[in-house]
């Protein structure tokens, strides 16, 4: 897949209902690409980062082999989709809609 | 001058000794701790049993003290002769504490000898004084120079008084200026000096901090000067290391290691050889590409390679699943409960719809489920209005991810059919309108089949209306597949290392009721809609045609049909082998009606009448009685011969509008796929009712047998 269509992907999600931001953070907290306000931006980069390490670091410890590929963090307001990859961590907040608000 | 106390030591104090202690009354321990040995002693009256723990500072100091007299247990006892005893002590000029036996070697007679004279001098005290004697050479020669500087002074003086006289006049202004520190007394200089002329000398002046006006330059304010410095930037940083991180690091770190001793060497070898080269005399070789330097590691493009894609297609579907929760849902967990109250009825829950903007205005002409896969499906996309042809497009979807394809493929010519490989779950089989056939693999994302036939190697002169992969045969290393085209041929496609190789299977002739007509018959043939091989007997299958006939025709004999299927008036848009009963198939025709055969009979078992052309059949994977079909008005029929032969158990509109073309039933959910010609692709889920009854073929062939029967009787 060549990087635009990996763009257009990333396009297609930011399009989605419910969705509230993209962001595309390195694994030193810094947001490359952003769909959010700044600050609101900085804030997630830096705390998503340190909990990805963490929670790459746990699933390494518990067997070498393995590897995290992805984490959700269901809250009260909304969800976040976490997508780690080689270099960078691709992340999603989206509000699930009104499925979500009934359970 | 020096003073020199000569002393002795003091004689023994006498052996008493007494302690003088005031003792309170009281028996307050306390009361005697702050008495010191040579204090003085302090009586303290004894005021009574009443205040016992008073502290001494309590006592009363006007009452007078009561002196006890302690002796310690240990003194001597004397008589009163001995103390009155005079003992004689005499002061000696003797140091006590001077060795009296000093020996010293003596070089002069070679041996160690008794010092005669021991220095018995103590010094006690030492003082430097500031007297001289008057007669001493000191005194003298100061008294000389004083006696000089008292007469420079008087010089000097004499000197001073002699000028001022001759220049005061000159002098008068400045001196009164000068005089601004001195304050009053300048100011009163300055009256003065205006009355008469002042003799300077005799000026009262301020002694205290007067200062010559030549001494009064301004004293520059100090400047404090200093400049402070940044601290060094500090950051904090913390970090849990695991065991596997300094694996990895140690790994990655030794890798570099032995890549860049692989560099040196082959460097080195280079230079030897050049060297080698130079010494034979020959010219270094020209073009000798100098060694690249190791290709400098690219900073990974934003969002490029492989890794990235996968983050980012786990989050599409991930979004999705979110966003189309409830449907998810429903696919898992939703079985409608009204199928409980009600027999031989159910209904058919509309799930996702796959739709994409590129495939608007086209057919849906082909839906293939993966065979591994079973989220993931093929639609093919093209027209099947002989006027309206426009070019194809392939679309593989996931239920994973409704909104978008997963892969997307283009053709020239529209597409009519698809059929996935069994075992190669990547391979895709795909016929066109304009006669050809092609192999796509999935995996390339490349616009671009693998295979593709030419008009050279037997490409179809008509529209491919079906192709299906052939079991591999354990000998056959080659993959192969079938394909039936309107021009009457069917076709064997053997994959080779770079192209189709064809062989034609059969070529259907035209069969008219009319066994005159042998002579029109012969030259033409007849056009090949669909075909299904059976699933035990591999060389054998069945091929609907547009004239509505089906034959039943093998591999073997591709000279004659073994049987024709009369019973259809119009195209034969489907049929089908059951997939648990050997020997019995359906046949979906444009001409309203599914029937049911069984290939030993020439008459149709059962015929279905289903009130619109039939597009397309397909039994159900689950249940060896049950199978459904599309019609052009949008409906879905979905029958089980076991519950019911004459009504279908669910007969649902889905689209409006559309006519539908496409059915295909998924291999393991209980989920089927309609395609329409409006290029939408609808999921259902089949209720609790229309998936009752198994697999088991038992069923189908009791059913068969009875209508079997039937027909005979």
């Amino acid at each position: 897949m060549a990087s635009n269509e990996v763009e257009e992907a990333v396009k297609r999600i930011n399009s989605h209902k419910g969705v509230m931001g993209v962001l595309v953070v390195n694994y030193d907290g810094v947001p490359i690409k952003t769909s959010m306000e700044a600050a609101e931006t900085v804030q997630h980069a830096a705390l998503i980062t340190h909990f990805t390490q963490k929670a790459k670091g746990v699933i390494k410890q518990l067997d070498p082999d393995n590897e995290v590929t992805f984490l959700r963090v269901r809250s009260k307001k909304h969800e976040i989709l976490i997508a780690p990859d080689e270099n960078y961590i691709l992340v999603v907040l989206q509000n699930p809609g009104s499925a979500f608000v009934n359970e | 001058m020096r003073v020199s106390v000569w002393a002795t030591k003091k004689p023994p104090s006498h052996p008493r000794l007494t302690r003088e202690l005031t003792t309170p009354a009281s028996s307050d321990p306390s009361a005697q701790a702050p008495e010191k040995d040579g204090a003085k002693p302090k009586a303290k009256k004894d005021k009574g049993e009443k205040k016992p723990s008073a502290p001494a500072a309590d006592f009363d100091a006007f009452e007078e003290a009561k002196t006890v007299i302690i002796v310690p247990a240990n003194q001597l006892e004397l008589t009163q002769k001995e103390m009155d005893e005079e003992i004689t002590k005499q002061l000696t000029a003797n140091n006590p504490n001077a060795p009296a036996n000093i020996a010293r070697y003596n070089t002069k007679e070679r041996e160690y000898k008794f010092e005669p004279m021991i220095d018995q001098l103590v010094m006690h005290f030492a003082s430097d004084g500031y007297l001289l004697h008057r007669d001493s050479d000191a005194a003298k020669q100061q008294l000389q120079l004083e006696a000089m500087e008292a007469e420079a002074i008087e010089e000097y003086e004499r000197a001073v008084a002699g000028l001022p006289k001759k220049r005061a006049p000159g002098e008068e202004g400045e001196g009164g200026e000068g005089g601004d520190d001195g304050g009053d007394a300048a100011d009163d200089d300055d009256d003065d000096a205006a009355r008469e002329p002042v003799d300077d000398s005799k000026a009262l002046r301020n002694q205290f901090n007067f200062s010559e006006r030549a001494a009064q330059t301004v004293n520059n304010p100090t400047r404090e000067r200093q400049s402070a410095t940044e601290p060094p930037p500090s950051q904090q940083f913390t970090a849990s290391a695991t065991q596997w991180e300094m694996y990895d690091a140690y790994m990655e770190d030794q890798l570099r290691v032995a890549i860049q001793r692989d560099m040196m060497k082959k460097q080195k070898q280079r230079e030897k050889e050049a060297e080698e080269a130079e010494e034979a005399g020959e010219p270094p070789p020209k073009k000798k590409e100098e060694p690249k330097p190791p290709p400098k590691e690219k900073k990974p493009e934003m969002m490029a390679g492989v890794p990235m894609t996968r983050a980012v297609k786990v989050m599409e579907r991930m979004v999705n699943q979110n966003s189309y929760d409830d449907i998810a849902q429903d696919f898992k967990y939703w079985e409608d409960q009204s199928d409980r109250f009600r027999e031989g009825e159910g209904t058919l829950l509309p799930l996702w719809k796959f739709y994409n903007e590129r495939a608007k205005r086209r057919h849906v002409t082909a839906i293939a489920w993966n065979p591994t896969y079973h989220d993931l499906f093929a639609v093919g996309y093209g027209s099947f209005d002989f006027v309206k042809q426009m070019s194809g497009l392939i679309c593989c979807y996931s239920l994973k991810n409704p909104s978008h394809p997963e892969y997307t493929f283009t053709t020239d010519s529209g597409v009519m059919c698809l059929d996935f490989h069994p075992h190669h779950p990547s391979l895709l089989a795909v016929g066109l309108y304009d006669g050809s056939v092609m192999v796509y693999d999935v995996r390339n994302k490349v616009n671009r089949p693998i295979r593709q036939c030419t008009v050279k190697t037997g490409k179809h002169t008509d529209p491919v209306w079906q192709v299906k992969w052939q079991d591999q045969d354990l000998s056959e290393r080659s993959l192969n597949f079938c394909s039936v085209s309107s021009d009457g041929r069917v076709t064997t496609w053997t994959m080779s290392k770079s192209e189709l190789v064809h062989e034609d299977l059969m070529e259907l002739k035209l069969v008219t009721a009319d066994a005159d007509d042998d002579a029109d018959a012969l030259g033409s043939l007849a056009g090949g809609c669909c075909f299904d091989f059976n699933k035990a007997q591999d060389h054998l299958f069945v091929v609907g045609t547009e004239e509505g006939h089906v034959h039943k025709c093998s591999k073997a004999y591709n000279s004659q049909y073994l049987e024709t299927y009369v019973g259809h008036n119009m195209a034969v848009y489907s049929v089908q082998w059951n997939p648990f009963h050997q020997k019995a198939f359906l046949s979906a025709s444009a001409d309203w009606s599914v029937k049911l055969w069984e290939h030993n009979s020439s008459r149709p078992l059962m015929s279905f009448d289903l009130n619109n052309a039939v597009g397309d059949v397909a039994w159900s994977p689950l249940n060896s009685t049950s199978f459904a079909a599309v019609t052009s008005d949008g409906k879905v029929h979905v029958y089980d011969l076991d519950v019911n032969k004459h009504e279908p158990i669910c007969e649902q509109k889905i689209v409006r509008k559309a006519k539908l073309t496409k059915v295909a039933f998924n291999p393991e959910h209980p989920v089927l796929l309609v395609g329409d010609d409006r290029g939408c692709v609808t999921c259902l889920k089949l209720s609790p009712n229309l998936r009752k009854g198994g697999a088991e073929p038992e069923r189908m062939e009791t059913l068969v047998d009875t209508a079997l029967k039937g027909e005979q009787a």
